[in-house]
């Protein structure tokens, strides 16, 4: 446990790093269709013909890209929330904060908003609008039980804005038409299926922005794992490091959500299993669930496009049908 | 005898402090901690000890009156400069996750690091020797979460030493109620480990205390407070009385030397009768 912390870092980033590296090189081979990467990347055939090529640079590419992308926003900001709220239950998902970005997302797309402020578009920015008051409820209510928020509060919470927010969603699904209907009901299991890579670039500040700040926080959600006041006696800046995590997460939730829809439960499972091997410290296990993260969700998506081949499952049940026991199983465990 | 500069090490002036949409708690307090010196702060629930202590720290803000830290107001200090010359020991510390004994004790170094920077070697022998001197270093790979209560309080107190650690001889240690959680052998041992501490290294402690022989047996000074005031103050020989207690507690005392350790000792006998219905 002395081994210097640099030492565990760079091990930590690399074998984690080599893990994403190996799921996002080998999913987009892995498919329904068998496609060769020698055709798909051969210039000699013209791309309108390259049946591989479309599929592997169309299709799955970008697919592969968001899942990456998507997974490691949601974990991270899953353990922001953790250390944030001092407790291992608190995600995304469970607090009700990606039900509100989806209902940002959705108002965006189904009145068909469009703006774009600074390269990043409507539906991002509603997205992050979304999590952003659902996490300003969430932070009241912290804020007035000062103690962190015991297991039950938070549950109870979550579960109320979920229905909360969900009611909202279908009032407005309500004005959608009834192709953007099926569209949107497979978004709000959490769907990858994207094809192109203009969501991706579209959420690409709010990552870099919430993944600057996620690095900056790792000491401090250290430290306020000890208690508010024990960190603010050891010398931080307690408010400005909350606020900072609050806003943060929201900007990574709300990117992934527009991105990827509400995809459950990568908040929880990933950051768990990472501190069983890499042990509490925030400096190693963010960026070790950022990477895990994209890691486990390029995974699931692999599994969501081929168990059922040729249908394609959002990725939200295949993260769901393994998140939801591993939720039951931490509640149970937990003293 | 520290040299006399015209001020004390940390003061409070007149404080009147509380916290926002209740009354105040403290109405103008008043007092002295000496460099080098271990001040108990004695007094009932409710009373405003806690709150006097998180006044200290710097955790809260005097509605009047000023927090002196070497004779300067406390408000423009930050945080960071505060935290390495002052550390607390809360009354009991509940960790969200598992953290070994060594990263809770490494977290007292934070103060000391830029924003980037991460722990080097000097850091490690500043926590180690603070864990030898609190007799945790056989315990740096346990869970702090396994632990003892009197472990975990002794783990807290390496840690706030490895925090001011480096303040030469200007450090000063907080302790909020530090034996309400432990039993009489870990109320001993800790109260010994502050003694043996400031017999090695300069040091300042001031210590809230129910604990009427912990204070009497540990502390040079006391003060007493009594509904937000200063009821007495002074060495504890001199404010130790039965007069003050019955005044303090509504309790009948005994305050008697114990003859083999020559230790001022606090009897209670009997609640004092009741001072009328008024």
């Amino acid at each position: 446990m002395t081994v210097a912390l640099a030492r565990r870092l760079t091990l930590t980033v690399s074998g984690f790093g080599l893990l994403a590296v190996a799921a996002i090189l080998t999913s987009p081979l892995v498919g329904s269709t068998h496609i060769s990467l020698r055709r798909a990347f051969d210039r000699a055939i013209p791309f309108a013909d390259n049946v591989d090529a479309q599929i592997f640079f169309i299709a799955r590419l970008p697919r592969t890209l968001a899942g990456a992308l998507v997974g490691s926003l949601l974990a991270s900001a899953g353990v922001v929330f953790q250390g944030l709220l001092r407790n291992p239950l608190a995600t995304p998902f469970t607090l009700g904060v990606s039900a509100g970005a989806a209902l940002g997302a959705m108002l965006a797309i189904t009145f068909s908003w469009s703006f774009a402020w600074a390269g990043v578009s409507a539906a991002v920015a509603a997205s992050f609008l979304g999590s952003l008051a659902a996490v300003g409820i969430v932070y009241a209510l912290a804020q007035a039980r000062h103690r962190g928020l015991s297991t039950n509060v938070l549950l109870l919470a979550g579960v109320t804005m979920n229905a909360f927010f969900s009611a909202l969603i279908l009032f407005v699904q309500y004005f959608a038409d009834f192709a953007q209907t099926y569209r949107i009901l497979r978004w709000l299991m959490g769907d990858l299926d994207i094809s192109s890579y203009q969501p991706l670039v579209s959420a690409l500040p709010l990552l870099i922005v919430s993944f600057v700040s996620f690095a900056w926080l790792a000491r401090p959600l250290n430290l306020l794992s000890l208690g508010d006041e024990s960190a603010e006696t050891r010398g931080l800046n307690v408010v400005r490091a909350q606020r900072t995590a609050f806003v943060s997460a929201s900007l990574a939730t709300g990117a992934a959500v527009s991105v990827g829809g509400p995809v459950g439960f990568i908040g929880i499972v990933v950051p768990h299993l990472v501190r069983l091997i890499v042990g509490p410290d925030h400096r190693l296990v963010l960026p070790a669930s950022a990477l895990f993260g994209a890691a486990f969700l390029v995974g699931c998506d692999v599994l969501a496009r081929t168990v059922m081949s040729p249908i394609e499952l959002p990725v939200g049940v295949i993260t769901a049908l393994i998140g939801g026991p591993f939720f039951l199983w931490l509640l149970v465990r937990k003293r | 005898m520290a040299h006399w500069r015209g001020y004390e090490l940390l003061q409070a002036v007149d404080v009147v402090a509380g916290y926002p949409g209740r009354p105040s708690v403290l109405h103008g307090v008043s007092i002295e901690v000496p460099t080098g010196g271990f001040v108990g702060i004695l007094g009932p629930n409710g009373s405003g000890k806690t709150t006097l202590l998180r006044a200290l720290a710097g955790v809260i803000r005097p509605a009047r009156g000023h927090i002196r830290l070497d004779g300067h107001d406390l408000t423009p200090l930050s945080r960071q400069a505060l935290a390495r010359r002052m550390a607390v020991v809360a009354q009991e510390t509940h960790l969200a996750f598992d953290y070994s004994v060594l990263e809770v004790v490494m977290m007292g170094r934070y103060p000391h690091l830029a924003t980037f920077e991460i722990e080097g070697p000097e850091d490690f022998s500043i926590a180690r020797e603070a864990m030898r001197a609190t007799g945790t270093l056989q315990l740096q790979e346990r869970q702090f979460d396994t632990l003892s209560g009197g472990e975990k309080q002794r783990v807290i107190v390496a840690a706030a030493l490895a925090q001011i650690s480096g303040a030469a001889d200007d450090g000063i240690l907080l302790l909020d109620e530090p034996t309400v959680a432990l039993d009489l052998a870990y109320q001993l041992e800790l109260g010994e480990l502050l003694r043996e501490r400031q017999r090695r290294v300069p040091l300042t402690i001031a210590v809230s205390t129910h604990d009427l022989n912990f204070a009497a047996n540990l502390c040079r000074t006391l003060v007493l407070l009594k509904d937000g005031h200063v009821l007495a103050a002074g060495s504890t020989d001199d404010v130790l009385t039965s007069e003050h207690i019955r005044e303090l507690y509504d309790v009948e005392a005994d305050v008697t030397r114990h003859s083999p350790t020559g230790r001022v000792i606090v009897i209670p006998v009997r609640r004092s009768p009741a001072r009328s219905q008024s």
